[in-house]
């Protein structure tokens, strides 16, 4: 708001007309100086992600779950971590997976981190893990997977025909994995719980965005999934359950201290608000 | 520190001057804000168009219309199985066809029958089961058998409650005074909560994201280091 269209009524009015670009440099000097000096605050894990990692953890070598990842460069910072983790826990247990990328911008994000963490552990592609890649309309694609894997992917992301590939060997729908864990920045959420979970009654987790995490509570209160990794919180928690700090945890540091900041910032704003109105009665 | 290639810096300055160019418009809007806005624009819309090409036109219906076409021509298979297969194919391509007659004002009502169709399809495959995970499977979550341990019991009960009241609030075909009253302005204390919640998420998803570009310039400083090193 321009200052000068405002009266100044002393410190209360003056705080309130602040302009904004101060708030942003605060925001910015508190989330930069962690990043470079991180503390190491504690994380506490919440027993939606810690289904999650129990519900992998009891499956034996050699089973198959499904990863989807859906996301793209503008919420990879969230998810990307979150999806390395889960990888590391599969990939480390001796777990088989099976990707999709049915985001379109993220394809090649998503095959870089496949490779990237299955090369950790010496993961070899095709025996240990297989990338579909992207098909449009995902409604549809997941339908069809629902039906056979081969129906919309009759080649992986790389060309080969699925029947070629000897971890595809008997496998054919979501009945064949022990379970789907959905990471997915879009509202393609929704076509997983429709189709893959209502539809084909395949156990469904998922890790969402922050800013849809509230959204998706409601479906773990009524068991339509059994797990929730909500933002970069819920990746740093399953990073601490791991026994792997990564990008995550590292970050609760920063987290903590800007909510902190808000959460001071909030206060002052309001009380700013209040203590003006009264003086204009 | 592994040797770092020229190109792998060059990338990532254009990345960190686009990050820049996008932060300077909290400062003010400016010409290195929008040619970074109007990139993103213009590669995001040419990335759609050539993966719908490939993806879609091609995959979906180009391929398996000249595949048909090849196998209804090649002699030795069942002439009316090959042809309904090639039928199958010609169908969508004349849907979709028809669709562009909305350019032409004289014709236009034609496209309402492609359209028909894929809502007719749409709402056929979705709308059994979007009552069945949105709203069936919700209410069965809101009907709890009340017991156990105390806390759980008060748990549930928020539960029943919060829905009830909440519910209240969106019904207008009553006065919202006396007991409907006090039950629509608890809901609207419940939807309050809700919507902190969500407020508190959204700070911490925006937090996150500006977390993973200083993370991004800080590697690309590092990449320099590592170049001149």
């Amino acid at each position: 708001m321009n200052q000068q269209q405002m009266p100044s009524e002393g410190f209360w009015s003056r705080l309130i007309n602040i302009d904004r670009r101060w708030i942003y440099l605060v925001i910015g000097i508190v989330v930069f100086i962690p990043i470079l000096f991180p503390i190491g605050l504690p994380v506490q894990v919440t027993k939606e992600v810690q289904n999650v990692y129990d519900r992998i953890d009891s499956l034996k070598a050699g089973s198959i779950i499904m990863i989807p990842m859906e996301y793209d460069p503008a919420t990879m910072a969230e998810l990307q971590p979150m999806a390395y983790a889960i990888l590391r826990h599969c990939f480390s247990k001796g777990i088989k997976v099976i990707s999709t990328a049915l985001q379109i911008e993220g394809v090649t994000i998503i095959k870089n981190d496949l490779e990237l963490i299955a090369a950790e552990y010496g993961r070899k592609y095709g025996e240990d893990y297989v990338f579909l890649g992207y098909k449009p309309y995902p409604g549809i694609v997941i339908l069809n997977m629902g039906e056979d894997f081969r129906k919309p992917f009759p080649r992986d992301y790389y060309g080969n025909l699925l029947d070629s590939l000897p971890m595809m060997a008997g496998v054919y729908n979501y009945s064949s994995c022990a379970m789907i864990v959905n990471i997915n920045a879009t509202s393609g959420v929704d076509y997983w719980i429709n189709y893959a979970h209502t539809r084909y009654g395949a156990p469904l987790a998922i890790g969402v965005t922050a800013v849809m995490a509230t959204d998706y509570y409601a479906f773990l209160s009524s068991n339509q999934i059994f797990g929730l990794i909500g933002g970069l919180k819920g990746a740093a928690e399953y990073e601490k359950l791991i026994n792997h700090p990564g990008l995550a945890m590292r970050a609760m540091d920063v987290q903590s201290i800007a909510h902190s900041v808000i959460v001071i910032f909030i206060i002052v704003g309001n009380i700013a608000y209040f203590s003006s109105r009264k003086k204009k009665g | 520190m592994e040797q770092v290639s020229l190109g792998t810096v060059l990338w990532y300055t254009l990345g960190a001057y686009l990050t820049l160019s996008i932060f300077s418009f909290l400062y003010k809007d400016n010409p290195f804000y929008r040619l970074a806005e109007h990139l993103i624009v213009g590669l995001s819309a040419g990335y759609w168009i050539a993966v719908l090409y490939h993806q879609s036109l091609v995959a979906l219906w180009l391929e398996p219309l000249t595949n048909g076409f090849k196998a209804l021509v090649t002699p030795g298979g069942s002439f009316m199985s090959e042809f309904g297969r090639f039928f199958l194919s010609v169908i969508p391509g004349i849907g979709g066809l028809i669709m562009f007659t909305r350019f032409f004002s004289k014709i236009s009502w034609l496209s309402r029958w492609p359209i028909a169709f894929y809502l007719a399809i749409s709402a056929g495959v979705a709308l059994p089961l979007y009552l069945q995970s949105f709203t069936v499977e919700q209410m069965r979550a809101s009907m709890i058998p009340l017991g156990g341990s105390i806390s759980a019991v008060l748990k549930d009960l928020i539960v029943i409650i919060g829905t009830i009241c909440g519910l209240t609030y969106f019904y207008f075909s009553m006065e919202h005074k006396g007991i409907v009253g006090g039950m629509a302005r608890f809901g609207v204390w419940i939807l309050m909560i809700g919507f902190g919640s969500t407020f508190g998420y959204t700070v911490m998803s925006r937090i996150s994201l500006l977390i993973g570009r200083f993370r991004f310039l800080i590697d690309w400083v590092n990449q320099i280091a590592g170049y001149l090193k």
